[in-house]
Order: C-alpha cells, then sequence, then structure tokens
C-alpha cells in the first residue's frame, strides 16, 4: 500500500492523527482505522526493515519492540500506537546491544536468506535486554515465534547466546 | 558446532575457512531491499481474483464496478489479453482462464490499482458465475476409465498444438518408463523378496518472503522486470515467447530473494499477469502475495504413491528393484513434473543393483499445482529405498549398516543408468555417521527393548542418499559464465550468471577467486543479478551453483592470473611460473619475495604506452552428458553422497516422535566455506524433520484445508534436534578445488531415517507421512489403513 488521499481508501475509513516516538523520535503519522502498525511503518513511513511474513502473529518477521516489549507488529492498530515508544530493527542501528547481536549474527553465520533476520534480531535484542545471559535452550525458547526455513535455527541460537558472553564479558557496554 | 568465523592469517589458505556471508551485515541490520520494499515512482499495486470453484466452466465475468472503483487503473480478464500463449513445461497453462477453472488457484482476473488496499476491493466487486463441473480430486481416479477430463480436447485446435490450446483425450501429463538388467532374472535369483507401498504427503515451500514481482516498461518499450526467480536466463526466453517480445528487450533484475528452495523454477501466470498489467496502465506494477495466497497458489512438493518391489540374496546383496509410481501434477505441469529424472537415480543407483525397473505416470487433477521443492523427488524415492534396505536386512539376519556397506556403490563404480562415480565417499558416510552415533550397539538395544514395559521408546535409523553434485545436464547448457574485471586499485568485480537466494553462493564464488589471486575477501564485488550484465547460466537448482559457477569463477580468476604473471614475468624478467600472487602482492614463488603490490602493478600496466586492462571471461561447461532415450547416461559431472543416522524417542502413549539427535556424513568433495556449508546441512536437516514429523498441506476435493502457519506446521527453534555434522571430503577430480554440490543433501533421508528409527523403537513400520501423533497412534495400534497398491498402467 501506498499513501492515498482519503477519498481513494475505501475499507480503511476516515485517517486518525496519532504521536509516538518512533526509534527515539517524536513524529506523527496519518492512519486509518483498520490499518496494522506493520503496514503504518512499511508503507506509511517507509521503514522496510520489517518484514511481512504472514500477517497474522505466527512468523515474527514483523517483530518490534513497543514500550519495551517484544510484539507482532502485523497484530498491533497503528491506531494503538498513540503515545506509545517504537523500536524498528532500523532503531537498533545505535543499540550497542544489538551491535554486539548483529555481529554474532554475521560471524556464526546466522543469516541466509535474510528475510526472518530483523525480526530475529529484534526478538533476541529483547530477550538479552531481559536475560542478559541466555543459554542455548533459552536462547531457542526466545525465538520460538520467530520461523526460519533456511538456517534450522541452530546458528542463530548459537549466536544469541555468542552475544550475551560477550556482552558479560564486557567486550562491549 | 558452535564456532565462530575464522579471519584467516595474511597469504593463508581460504579454503575451507568459515567465512562469514557477505550480506549477512546488511541483512542484520534490516537494510536489505528485496521485491517488496522496492517503490518506484509511479508504482501500482495489483492483485489477482482467484477461482473460488474447483473445477468449473465460466459463464460470465462482471468487471464494470471494478472498473468504476476510483483509483483502479486497470481490469483484465482472457478477454483482455486474445491470443494468450500457454505457460510452463508443458505449455498446458494459460495465465487468465477464459472458459474454465481447472484448480482453486486459477487465476480468473486482475486488477492494477492506486494502493493494495483499492486493488483488494475492486476484486470484491467482480462478479463470476460458475457451473460446478465434476472434481478430478485423486490421482488414481484421474487414471479411471470415464473419468472427468482436467484439459479436454479443444476442438478445431490446430494440429500439434501444445495441451494449453488443443486439450487432450486423457489425464495423463507425462510418463517415464526406465529399466536395465532383466527383472525376472533378478527376481529368480532373489532368496528375499518385499513389497510394499508408500503414500507422499504434500508439503510446500514456506519461504518467509512471499513471492512477488514488478513490472515496468521503460520509455523505449522495453520490459524491466524485478524478479524473484531461480533461473533469470531461462525465464528471459519464455517471457520473450509468451509475450512475443524480442528477449533483447526484456531485462531481469533479482533483488535478494526471500527463499527459494526451487518454487522459483517455474515461470507462473501472476508474473504473467503483472506484466500486462504493466502494459496496460503504463505504469510499473508490483504484485505482492499474502501469506494465504502463497499457501494456495505456490507451488508444493510432489505428492506420490510408490509400490516398491526389491530382492536380494541370502548373503545379502541386492537382486532387483520394480517400481511404480504415480504423481498427481494438480491442473497443470511444472518442472516438478520432471523429479522422476531424480527419483529414477536413487532407484537405480544409490546401491548397487543388478536389475531395476521403473515406471513413473504424472496425471492432471483439479489439486494444487505441484512444483519443484529442495531434493526434486529424491526425498520421496529416499523414503522407499531406505524402508526396503532395512527390511531386506532383517529377513536376512544382516545388521543395517553391513547390509547397506555390501551393497553401496564405490569409486569407479558405473551404475547401471551409465552414471559413472569418479568420487564417491559414501562407504566412509556410512561408516562415520554409524560410528559417531554408536549405531549398531544403540540399534541392537533399542529393539532388544522394545517389549519392555514403559510409555517411551528410543529408536534409531539409518539411511543414506544420493544426488547430483555436479550439476544436471537437462538444459542444452548446464554452464556458467563469470566476467572478471580489476581496477587500479587490485580491487576485482566478480560478474557471475549464478543467482544467490541466500544459500551463499555470493561469498564461495569470491572465496574461489581470491584463492586463484592472493587476494583477501574483502578485495571482491559480486555482481550477480541483471541479465543486461551478468553472463548466461542456467539457473539456481540441482545442487549446481558452487560446482558450475564455481569452476567458471575459478577459470576466469586463472586467466586474469596468467596474465598479470606473464606480464609481471617480462616486467622482473624471470619465468612466469616462478612467480605467484600471495596476500595482494606478486611474489617469487619459491621464496615468498614480495616484487610488487598487485595494485600498484595493475596501475602501470594500466598507465602505460601499451596500456591494459586485465579483464577475463570464461564459461564452464561440465563435462556431463545428456541422458539417451531411455534415460541412461553420465548426467553430472559429479555425485554427492551423504548418511544420516536419526535417533528419536516415541511416546507409545500420545503417538508423539521426539527427534533427538542427527548425526550426518555427507561427501562433498571438499568444504570450501565451513560456516557457510554447515548452515545448509543444518537448515536441510530441519526441512527434512518437518517433512517427516509435522508439514502437512491437507488437500481435500482439491481443496487447501490449512492455509496458514498456524495450521500448517513448520518446526521451531525448540523442537530442534541435536545436530552432528560431518564432512567426507573424496576431493573429487572436476569440482572446484575438489568440492561437490551439497544444496539439496541434507533434506533427502531424514524422514527415511526417522522412518527406521520409529520401527527401531515400536516394530511398526509407517510407509506414510508425516509422522504426526495421530498418524503414529493410529499405526501403533494397528488402526492406519492399509495402501492400495499403485495403479499399473500397459507399458508403451
Amino acid at each position: 500500500m501506498s499513501l492515498e488521499p482519503e477519498a481513494a481508501r475505501p475499507r480503511e475509513g476516515p485517517a486518525h492523527e496519532i504521536r509516538f516516538t518512533l526509534n527515539g523520535v517524536q513524529r506523527s503519522a496519518s492512519v486509518g482505522i483498520t490499518m496494522s502498525a506493520l503496514q503504518m511503518l512499511r508503507d506509511v513511513i517507509g521503514l522496510t526493515g520489517t518484514k511481512y511474513g504472514c500477517g497474522e502473529g505466527e512468523c515474527g518477521a514483523c517483530t518490534i519492540i513497543v514500550d519495551g516489549l517484544s510484539v507482532n507488529s502485523c497484530l498491533l492498530f497503528a491506531l494503538d500506537c498513540d503515545g506509545r515508544e517504537l523500536t524498528t530493527i532500523e532503531g537498533l542501528a545505535g543499540d550497542a546491544r544489538a551491535k554486539v547481536l548483529s555481529q554474532a549474527f554475521v560471524e556464526y553465520g546466522a543469516v541466509q536468506c535474510g528475510f526472518c533476520t530483523p525480526g530475529m534480531m529484534v526478538q533476541a535484542t529483547h530477550l538479552l535486554a531481559t536475560q542478559p545471559h541466555p543459554d542455548a535452550a533459552a536462547a531457542k525458547r526466545a525465538i520460538e515465534g520467530n520461523l526460519c526455513r533456511c538456517t534450522g535455527y541452530q546458528k542463530i541460537a548459537q549466536a544469541i547466546v555468542a552475544a550475551g558472553q560477550a556482552l558479560a564479558a564486557g567486550d562491549q557496554p | 558446532m558452535n564456532e565462530t568465523m575464522t579471519r584467516p592469517a595474511a597469504g593463508a589458505s581460504l579454503i575451507g575457512q568459515r567465512i562469514a556471508k557477505l550480506d549477512a551485515p546488511e541483512k542484520a541490520a534490516g537494510k536489505t531491499r528485496y521485491v517488496h520494499d522496492i517503490e518506484l515512482p509511479g508504482q501500482l499495486h495489483a492483485a489477482i481474483l482467484r477461482s473460488s470453484r474447483v473445477h468449473a466452466r465460466i459463464i460470465r465475468i462482471d468487471t464494470s464496478a471494478a472498473r468504476a472503483l476510483p483509483g483502479v487503473h486497470a481490469v483484465l480478464t482472457a478477454a483482455d489479453v486474445p491470443d494468450q500463449r500457454p505457460i510452463g513445461v508443458a505449455k498446458d497453462h494459460l495465465p487468465l482462464k477464459s472458459d474454465r477453472v481447472r484448480s482453486l488457484r486459477d487465476e480468473v482476473a486482475a486488477v492494477a490499482a492506486d494502493s493494495e488496499a483499492i486493488a483488494l476491493e475492486a476484486l470484491r466487486l467482480i462478479e463470476v458465475e460458475y457451473e460446478d463441473l465434476p472434481v478430478v480430486a485423486d490421482a488414481e481416479a484421474a487414471l479411471a476409465p470415464g473419468s472427468p477430463l482436467v484439459h479436454p480436447p479443444i476442438p478445431g485446435a490446430a494440429a500439434g498444438a501444445p495441451v494449453g490450446l488443443a486439450g487432450r483425450a486423457d489425464n495423463i501429463a507425462m510418463r517415464f518408463d526406465y529399466g536395465h538388467g532383466d527383472l525376472a532374472r533378478g527376481e529368480a535369483e532373489s532368496d528375499v523378496v518385499v513389497e510394499d507401498c508408500f503414500a507422499l504427503h504434500y508439503v510446500t515451500h514456506c519461504c518467509l518472503g512471499v513471492s512477488g514481482v514488478i513490472a515496468e516498461f521503460d520509455a523505449k518499450g522495453n520490459l524491466l522486470l524485478y524478479s524473484n526467480t531461480q533461473v533469470p536466463f531461462l525465464h528471459k526466453r519464455e517471457f520473450a515467447e509468451i509475450l512475443g517480445m524480442d528477449p533483447a528487450r526484456i531485462r531481469i533484475i533479482q533483488p535478494p530473494i526471500g527463499g527459494g528452495f526451487g518454487s522459483k523454477l517455474d515461470i507462473y501466470p501472476f508474473e504473467v499477469i503483472c506484466v500486462w498489467l504493466a502494459r496496460a496502465t503504463g505504469r510499473p506494477v508490483r504484485l505482492v502475495f499474502s501469506r494465504e495466497e502463497e499457501f494456495l497458489a505456490s507451488p508444493t512438493r510432489q505428492p506420490v504413491r510408490l509400490t516398491l518391489r526389491s530382492g536380494c540374496t541370502k548373503d545379502g546383496r541386492l537382486t532387483f528393484r520394480a517400481v511404480h509410481t504415480l504423481h498427481d501434477n494438480g491442473a497443470y505441469t511444472s518442472w516438478g513434473a520432471t523429479t522422476p529424472f531424480v527419483m529414477m537415480q536413487t532407484f537405480s543407483s544409490l546401491y548397487r543393483v543388478p536389475h531395476c525397473d521403473y515406471h513413473t505416470i504424472a496425471v492432471y487433477s483439479n489439486n494444487p499445482y505441484a512444483g519443484s521443492f529442495r531434493g526434486y523427488g529424491n526425498l520421496q524415492a529416499t523414503f522407499a529405498v531406505e524402508a526396503h534396505m532395512d527390511k531386506l536386512a532383517e529377513a536376512t539376519g544382516m545388521d543395517p549398516l553391513e547390509f547397506r556397506l555390501k551393497n553401496a556403490q564405490v569409486v569407479g563404480e558405473v551404475s547401471g543408468q551409465g552414471m559413472v562415480f569418479r568420487s564417491c565417499g559414501f562407504q566412509d558416510c556410512l561408516r562415520t555417521a554409524a560410528q559417531r552415533s554408536d549405531f549398531q550397539s544403540k540399534h541392537r538395544e533399542y529393539a532388544a527393548n522394545r517389549n519392555a514395559p514403559g510409555r517411551f521408546k528410543r529408536g534409531i535409523g539409518i539411511a543414506s542418499m544420493l544426488h547430483v553434485g555436479g550439476g544436471a545436464k537437462i538444459y542444452p547448457s548446464d554452464g556458467c559464465g563469470t566476467i572478471l574485471k580489476l581496477d587500479d586499485f587490485g580491487h576485482v568485480t566478480l560478474i557471475t550468471g549464478a543467482s544467490e537466494i541466500g544459500q551463499g553462493s555470493e561469498t564461495v564464488l569470491s572465496q574461489l577467486v581470491c584463492e586463484e589471486l592472493g587476494l583477501p575477501m574483502t578485495a571482491v564485488t559480486v555482481v550477480n543479478n541483471d541479465t543486461d550484465i551478468t553472463p548466461w547460466d542456467v539457473g539456481v537448482h540441482a545442487s549446481r551453483t558452487t560446482f558450475i559457477a564455481g569452476n567458471s569463477a575459478i577459470g576466469a580468476a586463472r586467466k586474469a592470473r596468467a596474465k598479470i604473471l606473464a606480464a609481471a614475468a617480462s616486467r622482473f624478467d624471470c619465468a612466469a611460473d616462478s612467480l605467484a600472487l600471495r596476500d595482494g602482492h606478486i611474489v617469487r614463488a619459491a621464496s615468498g619475495e614480495r616484487l610488487t603490490e598487485l595494485a600498484r602493478f595493475l596501475r602501470s600496466l594500466h598507465f602505460s604506452d601499451r596500456a591494459e586492462l586485465v579483464m577475463t571471461s570464461f564459461y564452464y561447461e561440465p563435462p556431463s552428458v545428456h541422458q539417451d532415450k531411455n534415460f541412461k547416461g553420465d548426467v553430472s559431472a559429479a555425485y554427492a553422497w551423504a548418511a544420516q543416522v536419526i535417533e528419536v524417542e516415541v511416546d507409545t502413549d500420545t503417538g508423539v516422535v521426539r527427534m533427538l539427535r542427527v548425526t550426518a556424513a555427507h561427501d562433498v568433495g571438499r568444504v570450501l566455506n565451513r560456516l557457510g556449508i554447515e548452515g545448509q546441512i543444518e537448515g536441510g536437516i530441519v526441512m527434512g524433520q518437518g517433512y517427516a514429523l509435522t508439514e502437512n498441506l491437507v488437500v481435500e476435493a482439491g481443496r487447501i484445508r490449512n492455509p496458514s502457519f498456524r495450521d500448517y506446521k513448520l518446526i521451531t527453534a525448540p523442537e530442534i534436534p541435536e545436530m552432528d555434522v560431518n564432512f567426507i571430503e573424496s576431493m573429487d577430480g572436476e569440482g572446484p578445488q575438489g568440492a561437490k554440490g551439497v544444496g539439496e543433501a541434507p533434506a533427502i533421508c531424514v524422514a527415511a531415517a526417522t522412518a527406521n528409527a520409529i520401527y527401531n523403537a515400536t516394530g511398526v513400520r509407517i510407509t506414510s507421512l508425516p509422522f504426526t501423533p495421530e498418524r503414529v497412534y493410529r499405526a501403533l495400534h494397528g488402526a492406519l489403513p492399509a495402501l492400495r497398491p499403485t495403479p499399473v498402467m500397459a507399458q508403451r
């Protein structure tokens, strides 16, 4: 979907103006009542790092952080983002924990086609924020809701564990 | 394995190292732009109206309300594109259906609009009146005399016209009949004969990135496609035929692909329709599926019914195999219908079988469209063969490992089908997988404990596989081209025909080039996604890219090296073969003494009186041959082997099977990128785990009942088994640095080994998939209905 005049949005109803914090920046957006946060991020705001994989909360490719919790942005109405703090994969660029994690994703071979990777990265960053030193079982549990068809998950879990260890060792903040 | 990437020391070989994927950093940052993320100026959004009926005549289509909706730019039905040309391998598929729909996925109308929401709203305004026709819901029913026809003959069609224009008098899409030796003699020599029926189910690729395409005509009227295809050059040719365009005016750009696995090997109606919409509107048009549409309208693995009869002597020598299979193509024929090419290799040549017969019929039905999928028929064939290897071993009182070793192919063997095994680590694979898993003693122990009290039973099973590992000569050329350009700063642009679909080809190709030119991985940029720039390649399939494109890249790099060293030899007044390229320098090969920096030398060549820019090209064609009309011939330049041992726990109260541990040993020729190849194997094993245990696309009377991730169960992270991945390096003489293909191999024998493990645990042999709790529970209680034999038709 692209930015369209109100009249050309037959099933979305009138647009509403919402205000929220996105990746540390305050902003507003004009969204329809049926629009998901995922559609708003991708089609209204133009941040395409968050992926559409299923649209019904089953694959985790659209995972973002809302007020400190990881959520499937396809299941969140855009309207419900009003007044909240959103972080997407793009917003992790300056995050010290995510930097260690993305390095681990690269070095441990956790990336193949890469389509699930942004969701995995966001979910794993959220895990390390709440549980800094996960073991393999905890890492796998944390990404249970994120589907990957390429890697078999093993190397993703290893990367998450290694990032936790690197952070604990004080390699990075 | 739990190791990070390696950072090779300066001058050290890159081969066998753990090299991080070149595109991993941008993917981990979410910066990679897939087809879904590209927004061209003026781009419209398309959606397709699909049939709501399984098999019906189209009486009337009314698009007037849709056309009147504000924001709609074009509505197309078959009436708007007269003279449609049929697409696909059998030319049996018209992109927009005119008088008849043959499956639920069938395209009836399409819309291009200012937004996806408007396009979807327009679809709801299109009225279609159908008259239902009898449904061919089963492959066996499709063969029955008097069955309704899926493509009935069209009166007045030109003689020799393809099925899509002329129809046909039966539902048979393709037949394959293969044989070597003398089956009757094989039977007569047998002390033990076993026969079983197998049923293999529907599964689908579930690429995380849904299907999509963008079509645009530029100011000159040339077509630009942003496509997820795995076969850009074949696609370009087929598009030219369908559109009646000069192929020179078609350019295909491949954005990074969100998963392929064989699903992007065919040309599909949605791609053609998107081009028509772009032509009708004069605007770029993007068409992207929803996940539900992906389940309904993208291909599946071929469902197969199979009857296998096998024999051996009492000392455990295989005598014969007789195979009949029935494949359900769905309403149209995909490349996947040619999976028998691969299946017959497993029956005829995985083990030494002196007498073998194989017969396949692929039929039309009103079921989902079956396509090609990683492993390409080999999961189905291996499931049956490896069940019989265990049954015959048991009947002759032999251990399953010993029985396999006795019949395993060895190096130098020429199989009954004419495949020549110049490198073959099969026996090493079997021994390694068995030793590392303690297979033999566990197999005895678990069988002995089978009837002991207790709810949970452990079992261990072994299975093997053979797959092409050096390309597959199906198309007139199985080659790939490379262009190499070195700039004034010692940087290399590697332009290859081979596509990257996530498997890591651009990384491994860069490695091979850097190894030849003595450069670090940072010295290469890969260009691999634009048919206007890249040289020809047949496509990503048949586990061929590392082997074929790798040899091509090495060829171009060696030409560049020879050119550089020849120039250096005259500059330094020595023999070219006394020089080498190492660590970004031209050095004396013997002493390693650095003569000059490579970049500096390239500049001096370029900016001199006889200016020269170092550029080379190379086209590699493997020394394989096309099969003859009897399907015999050495179709691949190398063959890959593997054995996997799988340990399971069966909950006999619930039928739940847990996969505990997979010990895999793969003959990959040589490991080029250890990090990348582990990722291929682990991912393949887990894909095989899904095929074995959870994935099942439920099709009832032509309708898919579970088109969502909620109801189609993929394996999730906590469910993966412990994986012990081992490599047998047989150093193939033709392979790039000795390597062979591996992409499809790891998924192939998982289900077969799991079946053998369940038997080991419970004494119950299940010959249909998947091993869901319900199926296993029924089998444990003798309540699984017996499978009917595969229908046999008179041979031609």
